[in-house]
């Protein structure tokens, strides 16, 4: 799936990385330390935080993960969206809380666990 | 961590000068500075702050009132009421280790505050902000933000293991206990060439101005 199809199919809304939205997902990733992610997420990973501050942008971008997706409605810093913008990282808001996003992607066909 | 004993504590362990930062709280720093009168033991007052991405960073500050100021914007940008069952009682104490208050806030919450508006804050207040144990897995900003962001302006970074974890160029490292109960005050310490025991003065030799330095 695509981050589009993903997009359309939970509503989530863009705010920065547009241009990329057929990045293929291959899994997805859920935490909101970064050194947690920074130490397990894999590329391609969709990563769901509540997490705003602009290393986030950093680490999705080191870890070459496909876009990041912001819960709970919180909107992305500032600093936060003018790197996702500059970097060209996909950057998502989701009304949804965490657990409820993470069990719709998972529904959607999206694993944690890469075989 | 009653005043009488942190300053017992400290001068048993042949301490020059402490740093009472409590999380979010800077209740019982006169008290134990006047239990530390005459003693030997210098007394700076600071806080230890919670971002809301839940980093602690040590504020060192310079006088009363620089320290009021940090506590009420602190207070002002906390939430949560404190559990006592939970998270034990949050005493306010005097200089003979005699109860005098209670504080109801929850103190080992998170501030609404960035943690660019701590350190923003600190600054501000002429005091002195240090990445508080940047090699815990938990609370530093390494674990929750993965690296110091460029532009932070930190003063210095708390170090707790003998290994030294990789930092930004020339920024300085200090040890401290961070204790949370009496006898470990002074299991770890930092050597400063300094003028006198205070803030201002360990901000310079953070920075190595004018001859003051950190020296382990």
């Amino acid at each position: 799936m695509t981050l589009n199809d993903l997009a359309q199919e939970l509503g989530l809304e863009v705010r920065a990385g547009g241009s990329a939205l057929e990045t293929e997902v291959r899994g997805g990733y859920a935490s909101d330390l970064l050194s947690d992610v920074i130490a397990h997420g894999q590329p391609g990973d969709l990563w769901v935080t509540l997490q705003r501050h602009q290393n986030i942008v950093a680490v999705a971008s080191l870890k070459r993960l496909a876009g990041i997706v912001l819960v709970n409605g919180r909107e992305p810093e500032a600093d936060t969206l003018q790197k996702a913008g500059a970097e060209g990282v996909p950057l998502f808001v989701s009304a949804l809380p965490t657990f409820e996003l993470v069990g719709r992607l998972h529904d959607l066909g999206l694993s944690g666990i890469r075989t | 961590m009653s005043p009488l004993a942190v300053v017992r504590e400290g001068r048993e362990k042949g301490l020059h000068v402490i740093a009472v930062c409590d999380h979010n709280s800077a209740e019982n720093v006169a008290a134990t500075r006047r239990a530390a009168e005459n003693t030997g033991l210098a007394v700076i007052g600071g806080i230890e702050i919670s971002s809301r991405e839940e980093v602690h960073v040590l504020g060192l500050f310079r006088d009363g009132p620089a320290l009021e100021s940090a506590q009420q914007i602190v207070l002002e940008n906390l939430v949560g009421e404190n559990e006592p069952q939970t998270f034990g009682e949050q005493l306010v104490m005097n200089e003979r280790d005699e109860v005098v208050g209670h504080n109801s806030r929850l103190l080992i919450g998170a501030t609404e505050l960035s943690l660019e508006d701590v350190v923003g804050t600190i600054h501000r207040l002429g005091g002195v902000a240090i990445a508080a144990h940047v090699d815990r897995p938990s609370f530093s900003v390494i674990s929750q933000l993965g690296f110091i962001p460029s532009g932070v302006g930190f003063d210095g970074a708390e170090v707790c293991s003998e290994e030294r974890p990789t930092l930004p160029e020339g920024l300085a490292v200090v040890r401290s206990s961070d204790a949370h109960r009496p006898g470990e005050i002074g299991s770890r310490h930092t050597l400063f060439l300094v003028e006198r025991p205070t803030a201002s003065e360990i901000g310079m030799a953070l920075h190595r101005m004018e001859g003051r330095r950190v020296l382990t």
